[in-house]
């Protein structure tokens, strides 16, 4: 889940007879299962939220492009290396259509940009671990990409329409991302006695984040509320994260890894695999800015703009001369 | 006609295989710190596009070497005195003017190298160039509107893509000079002699250079060379240091 924690302002999910004529006209469609689109009436906190929502998913894709690119230059064969660029660059171009979403809805690129660096956007938690050996490679597209997975095939079918379209081209690449991490699994696992150990190591590293992907507990959260009702959240942060839980186990199992969780236990009469609690402190403290790489991820994006901005300039400058030209010559 | 030996022809396909590689894994480093995101996308683009050829080049050139080494023993395990990409590719990103302006030149010669390969009497080399020769007509086309946008922008990117030009221009020398392997490759139908791409690629680069209202180096400059023959300038090392690490830590390993 590329999305954590939406605000969505409200303090209470109203009920219809407590909407305007026009919130109720808004709820009717969505509740008939109609897409609103850009230009459609919505009340300011739909757009707000999904503001909120798209931009840190989009921002996901672009800072998520770090944590990987850190192994394409010494990826093992040239092979994975084609395969590894070819995965990031699809992360910038998802990041590319969910900023043109979010535009949609009357907000610039710039300016979601400029939030992100200036800390008020924020974007998902996973990035902020390091990755540490090429193992993570697999990791992170088995877990990661299989978690994002997990919460964006619901989202294909979103009350927004720009978001579900998006959403639609997304997963079936996260869906080959997935399976291209898996395959990395695979190959260390049938490997040497160190390729298994780095496997492994990465699942102990990896699980744990990829849980808290999800968010916490959002049973009684009104956000959580408020965004079910408008058909931009359509299961629970722990539906969600039981899903992954009873997804992933027995593709562990397959690959001979131990899953780092002394509470896992499969329970005949839920039908689902009990596990442990994730560690509310670390995702809260990870999400405030104190994880392994915040600072890093965020100061690498900032240097990157900032280093640019002389060539973005240069564009700018040269397409008005060009305008210039033009309006002189006609 | 006479046949190349495959010493040499395994030689000629390292020198186009490693040029690939080496400015692929140069662009590598630059990702997801573009200047736009744009630029990144295409910078990925272009870095997968070489890959790709590198690797047709180098499984072509085992083969013809004889020994089982495939395109990862040629990438992972040579030094860099055994690599024979040409010094421009191996040169340091720089700002992005400098990332640009290596990759203008190089496109301009490799399109024309490309096209003169198509017509190898190797039927193997007319494939791989052929197909290499689609990807690299865009490179070039977007190399040399970047240069023009950046040349005829502001006065800051005017200046930082002069410098850059100035920088790389002793680098282009070694794309026009041939040796023995070129004369053998020339002789045998199934490389080209580089000292007739050099009219075509000045005029072309003229022509985008005066709309980019930048001045072209003096023709007389010194010019490096060595790279081709395997004597690199101090970066090549570094850079295969990091490319060939993981692979050498765990030997034989299959991943």
């Amino acid at each position: 889940m590329y999305a954590q924690l939406v605000e969505t302002g409200a303090k209470k999910v109203p009920t219809l007879a407590e909407m305007t004529p026009e919130e109720q006209a808004f709820q009717a469609k969505i509740d008939a299962g109609i897409k609103i689109e850009a230009k459609d009436w919505m009340p300011e906190g739909y757009r707000k939220t999904l503001v909120r929502q798209i931009s840190q998913h989009a921002h996901s894709e672009i800072v998520g492009q770090l944590p990987e690119g850190n192994w394409i230059t010494r990826a093992p064969s040239l092979k994975r290396k084609s395969i590894l660029l070819a995965k990031v660059q699809d992360e910038g171009g998802h990041g590319l259509y969910l900023y043109s979403a979010a535009e949609t809805l009357g907000v610039s690129r710039e300016q979601m940009v400029d939030d992100l660096h200036a800390g008020k956007a924020r974007y998902s938690s996973i990035f902020n671990y390091p990755t540490l050996t090429w193992a993570d490679m697999g990791a992170i597209g088995w877990l990661v990409d299989g978690a994002a997975i997990i919460n964006q095939i619901p989202l294909c079918r979103c009350s927004f329409g720009p978001y579900a379209r998006a959403m639609v081209r997304i997963c079936k690449e996260e869906s080959f991302h997935q399976r291209q991490g898996y395959d990395i699994m695979i190959s260390l696992m049938r490997g040497t006695a160190a390729q298994q150990a780095m496997a492994q190591d990465a699942l102990n590293r990896w699980w744990w984040p990829s849980l808290m992907m999800f968010g916490p507990s959002d049973a009684e959260s009104i956000n959580s509320a408020q965004s079910a009702q408008w058909g931009i959240k359509l299961f629970s942060n722990d539906e969600l994260r039981q899903k992954m839980v009873d997804q992933t186990v027995p593709q562990a199992e397959h690959l001979g890894l131990r899953i780092p969780d002394p509470d896992l236990k499969w329970n005949e009469e839920r039908g689902h695999y009990d596990f442990g609690a994730i560690e509310r402190d670390e995702f809260y403290s990870v999400l405030k800015g104190n994880g392994p790489c915040n600072k890093e991820r965020l100061a690498t994006r900032v240097k990157a703009h900032e280093d640019g901005a002389w060539f973005r300039d240069a564009l700018m400058a040269h397409a008005e001369k060009r305008a210039a030209r033009a309006g002189k010559a006609a | 006609m006479q046949a190349a030996s495959n010493a040499s022809k395994m030689i000629y396909l390292l020198r186009l295989g490693d040029s690939a590689l080496v400015l692929s894994q140069r662009i590598s480093e630059l990702c997801g710190k573009g200047p736009a995101l744009e630029e990144d996308l295409a910078l990925a683009n272009t870095a997968l596009d070489l890959l790709g050829q590198a690797r047709l080049w180098l499984s072509y050139a085992g083969e013809i070497e004889g020994d089982g080494r495939d395109e990862d023993a040629l990438a992972f395990l040579r030094s860099d005195r055994e690599f024979h990409n040409l010094l421009i590719v191996e040169q340091l990103n720089g700002n992005y003017a400098g990332t640009i302006m290596r990759q203008f030149l190089f496109d301009a010669w490799h399109t024309l190298a490309l096209a003169q390969l198509t017509q190898s009497s190797d039927p193997r080399i007319c494939e791989i160039a052929q197909k290499s020769q689609k990807e690299v007509t865009y490179h070039l086309r977007r190399s040399s509107d970047l240069i023009v946008r950046m040349g005829d922008g502001t006065e800051v990117s005017h200046a930082l893509t002069q410098a850059a030009l100035d920088q790389l221009w002793p680098f282009t020398g070694e794309m026009f000079t041939g040796d023995a392997i070129d004369e053998e490759m020339t002789a045998a139908g199934v490389g080209f002699d580089p000292a007739q791409l050099k009219q075509t690629w000045q005029t072309y680069i003229d022509q985008v250079f005066t709309v980019a209202t930048l001045q072209l180096p003096r023709q007389d400059a010194w010019m490096q060379k060595g790279g081709k023959q395997g004597v690199h300038s101090e970066h090549l090392s570094y850079l295969l240091a990091e490319m060939q690490v993981l692979h050498r830590a765990h030997p034989g390993a299959k991943w």
